[in-house]
C-alpha cells in the first residue's frame, strides 16, 4: 500500500464502495443491449460489410483498382497501416509503461485502451495483407522451410522484422489483456444468473477464485509482462519506421525516424483513446471512474508527445537543409511548398498547433475541447504518414516520371473497411466484456477515493495526516 | 482448482486492511491459514500468510533464454548455413541486423511461456470448476479459509479467533 496524500485529487469519485464498482461495471455486461448500442452496432456492421465488399473486389481484381501508379507505389495502404499501428501504441503505453511508473490513473482506462490496441493492430495487419495483393500467399513472409521454395526470408530486411514485431506485439498484447480480464470474468461468472453466460464466463475465467497465491503470481507476471511490453512497443514502431529509414529515398532516409515515429504513435494513440473513452464514459455513465483528472492526464501526454513530434518535424527540415544534399533538401521543400502543400500544412496545424491549446487548463479539462482536438490530432497523424509516404515518392529523380496520387473508391473503401472492423469489434467488446478493470480499480478505491471510510483511515476527508493508520508502510 | 478437500472454516471479512491485520492475529493465535481469497490483489498478503515466494520469474527467464536460442538457431542456420546470402556487401552472418528478430523472439517466448506457467501453476483451465468458499470473494468480500484437519484447535476455538479478528461471518464448509 502506498502513502497517498489526502490532498491528492481522487481518481474514483462518488464515494464508491467495492460492491458499487462491481455493480456499475457489470451492469452493462449483464443487461440486454440498449437501443443505442444496437443502432451503433448495426451501423458499424454495415460499414464493415461495405468495406469487406471493397476489399473482396480489391483482391479479386488486383491492386490495379487502387490509385497507385509507377511513381507512387505506396500510398493509402501503408499510410493506413502505420496510422493504425500507431493508434495501437497507446493501449500498451497505458497498461505497461504507466504500470511501471506506478501511475494509478491507468486503472480506469487500461482495459479499453488495450482492447483498442488489439483491434487497431488487426486493422493495421489487414492493410499489410491487402497490399500483398495475393493474400493467399501471405505465409511467404514467414520463415518457412525450403520445401516452399529455395530461399529463406531475409532476416536483414526491416519488412521481415515487421512481420516478427507486429505478430509478437499482437499476441503479447492479447495475452496481457486476457490475463487482466481473468479476475473480472470470474466476477461476472459468480454473478451470472443464466446458464449460458455462467458457462461462457466460467470457461473464460479458467477457474479463477482470487486466492492470495494466484494474486501474488498475477501481480508478478503483470509486472514482467509490463516490463516486456515496454521495450516491445518501442521496438514495434521503431521497426515500422525502419521500413522507411533503411531505404535510400530522400525524405525517408532519416535517422530521426524511430523516436519520431514512436512519439507520433503515442500521440495519435492517446487521441484515439480520448475519442473512444469520452463517448464510453457518457454512454455507460462512468463519469465517476473516468474523471476529468484522467482526461487531463491524457491531454498532458498528448501535449508532450505532440511537442516531440513538432520538434521532429522542424529537426527533419533543418537536417535536410544542413546535410547539403540537394535531393534531400528538395524533398522537404517540395513537401511544404509543392503540389501537396495542403497535406503538409494540414499535418502541421493538426499535430503541432492544436495540442498546444492544452497548455490552457480550462481547455484540457474541457470534455468538448478534448473530443474535438482528439479527432483533429488523428486526422493530422493520418496526414503525417500520407505526407511522409506520398510526397516523398511522387517526385523522384527523373522529372518525366513525376506524378500525383489520387485515391479511387477502393482506396477509400478499403480504409472504410478498417473503420467498420474496428468499431464492430469495439462495440462487441464494450457490450460483452467489462470496459473497466474492476479488480484494479477496487485496489485503488480506498487510497484515492474522495471518501475514505473513516473507520479505516481514522481521519475525515480533508484532514491532513502524516501517517494514515490504514497505511501499513508508514507504521 | 485442484486443492485439498475436507472440512473448512470460512471467515468472511468486509475490508482488505482488516483481513490483512486479521491474518497476523489469526496466525498469532496458532491457527494455520489455508488461503485467503480477495476480489483484488492485497499487497503483502502472500507474505503475511507465509506462502513461499513465487518462482514464476525464474521460469520467465528460462523461456526468454529459450526464445533467444531458438531465434539465434533459426537465423544462423537459414542466413549463414542453409542458403548463405550476401546482402548489401555484408557477411552472410551480420549480427546487428538480427537484433530486432532476436529481441522479438525472446519477448514472444517469455510472454507465452510465463503466462502458460501462470495458468498451469494455478491449475487453470476452461473446464475447471473454481473452488469458491464464498462466491462474494470475487465481488466485495474477503474470505479466509482454515483447513480444520490441519489445525489442532477445535472448530469453536478457531471460530472465536476469527470473530475477534474482525470476521463478519464464520461458517463451516465441506469441500
Amino acid at each position: 500500500m502506498h502513502i497517498t496524500s489526502p490532498v491528492r485529487t481522487p481518481l474514483v469519485t462518488g464515494g464508491k464502495t467495492y460492491a458499487d464498482v462491481t455493480e456499475d461495471i457489470c451492469r452493462h455486461v449483464e443487461g440486454k443491449p440498449t437501443k443505442e448500442w444496437k443502432v451503433a452496432f448495426t451501423i458499424s456492421l454495415l460499414v464493415l460489410l461495405y468495406g469487406a465488399a471493397c476489399v473482396a473486389w480489391t483482391w479479386w481484381e488486383g491492386l490495379g483498382v487502387w490509385g497507385l501508379n509507377k511513381t507512387v507505389g505506396w500510398a493509402w495502404d501503408i499510410t493506413n497501416f502505420v496510422w493504425w499501428v500507431g493508434i495501437g501504441h497507446a493501449g500498451t503505453l497505458i497498461s505497461a509503461v504507466l504500470l511501471l511508473f506506478r501511475q494509478k490513473w491507468r486503472t480506469s482506462i487500461n482495459r479499453a485502451a488495450e482492447a483498442m490496441t488489439i483491434f487497431a493492430v488487426l486493422c493495421a495487419a489487414s492493410f499489410i495483407v491487402m497490399h500483398m495483393g495475393r493474400p493467399w500467399l501471405a505465409y511467404w513472409a514467414l520463415p518457412l522451410p525450403n520445401t516452399f521454395g529455395s530461399l529463406w526470408v531475409n532476416f536483414n530486411s526491416p519488412l521481415v522484422w515487421d512481420v516478427f514485431a507486429i505478430s509478437t506485439y499482437f499476441s503479447v498484447s492479447c495475452l496481457f489483456w486476457f490475463v487482466g480480464l481473468v479476475p473480472d470474468l470470474a466476477t461476472i461468472r459468480d454473478r451470472a444468473k443464466n446458464k449460458v453466460s455462467k458457462y461462457i464466463y466460467g470457461a473464460l475465467s479458467l477457474g479463477w477464485n482470487g486466492s492470495a497465491k494466484a494474486w501474488a503470481r498475477y501481480e508478478y507476471i503483470s509486472l514482467i509482462l509490463a516490463g516486456l511490453s515496454t521495450p516491445l512497443v518501442l521496438s514495434v514502431h521503431t521497426i515500422v519506421s525502419m521500413d522507411f529509414a533503411t531505404s535510400v529515398i530522400p525524405g525517408w532516409h532519416t535517422t530521426i525516424f524511430p523516436p519520431y515515429f514512436v512519439a507520433g504513435a503515442i500521440f495519435s494513440g492517446f487521441a484515439m483513446v480520448q475519442t473512444l473513452m469520452l463517448v464510453t464514459r457518457v454512454v455507460y455513465k462512468l463519469e465517476d471512474y473516468i474523471t476529468l483528472e484522467h482526461i487531463e492526464s491524457m491531454n498532458k501526454i498528448i501535449t508532450l508527445t505532440g511537442s516531440i513530434v513538432g520538434v521532429a518535424y522542424l529537426t527533419e527540415f533543418f537536417i535536410a537543409w544542413y546535410s547539403g544534399v540537394e535531393y534531400e533538401t528538395y524533398a522537404f521543400v517540395n513537401r511544404a511548398t509543392g503540389p501537396y502543400w495542403w497535406a503538409y500544412w494540414a499535418m502541421m496545424t493538426c499535430n503541432v498547433i492544436s495540442p498546444q491549446l492544452f497548455w490552457s487548463r480550462s481547455i484540457r479539462r474541457s470534455v468538448k475541447w478534448t473530443f474535438f482536438i482528439s479527432i483533429i490530432v488523428n486526422i493530422g497523424m493520418w496526414f503525417e504518414r500520407f505526407v511522409i509516404i506520398v510526397t516523398s515518392l511522387h517526385r523522384d529523380y527523373i522529372p518525366s516520371s513525376w506524378a500525383m496520387f489520387s485515391p479511387t473508391m477502393f482506396d477509400i473503401g478499403d480504409y472504410i473497411f478498417s473503420f467498420g472492423f474496428f468499431f464492430t469489434c469495439f462495440f462487441l467488446f464494450s457490450k460483452y466484456l467489462p470496459v473497466i478493470n474492476m479488480a484494479e480499480v477496487k485496489a485503488i478505491v480506498k487510497s484515492s477515493s474522495e471518501k475514505l471510510p473513516k473507520k479505516v483511515s481514522g481521519v475525515a476527508k480533508g484532514e491532513r495526516v502524516s501517517a494514515p493508520t490504514f497505511n501499513k508502510d508508514a507504521q | 482448482m485442484a486443492e485439498s478437500t475436507g472440512k473448512f472454516l470460512v471467515g468472511v471479512y468486509d475490508d482488505d486492511d482488516v483481513i490483512l491485520e486479521a491474518v497476523g492475529k489469526v496466525k498469532q493465535a496458532g491457527v494455520k491459514i489455508h488461503e485467503v481469497y480477495s476480489p483484488f490483489a492485497i499487497h503483502g498478503m502472500d507474505v503475511a500468510i507465509g506462502h513461499p515466494r513465487t518462482r514464476i520469474g525464474i521460469a520467465a527467464f528460462m523461456f526468454g533464454v529459450t526464445g533467444l536460442a531458438c531465434g539465434l538457431a533459426l537465423i544462423l542456420w537459414t542466413m549463414g548455413f542453409d542458403w548463405p546470402m550476401i546482402i548489401g556487401g555484408k557477411d552472410p552472418i551480420s549480427f546487428p541486423n538480427y537484433v530486432p528478430v532476436l529481441f522479438e523472439m525472446t519477448v514472444l517466448f517469455t510472454a507465452f511461456g510465463m503466462t502458460f506457467t501462470f495458468f498451469i501453476s494455478n491449475g487453470f483451465g476452461p473446464t475447471v470448476k473454481p473452488l469458491l468458499f464464498d462466491p462474494r470473494c470475487t465481488d466485495n468480500k474477503f474470505v479466509m479459509a482454515i483447513d480444520l484437519s490441519k489445525n489442532k484447535l477445535s472448530e469453536a476455538e478457531i471460530a472465536t479467533v476469527l470473530k475477534s479478528s474482525g470476521a463478519e461471518e464464520v461458517s463451516v464448509k465441506q469441500v
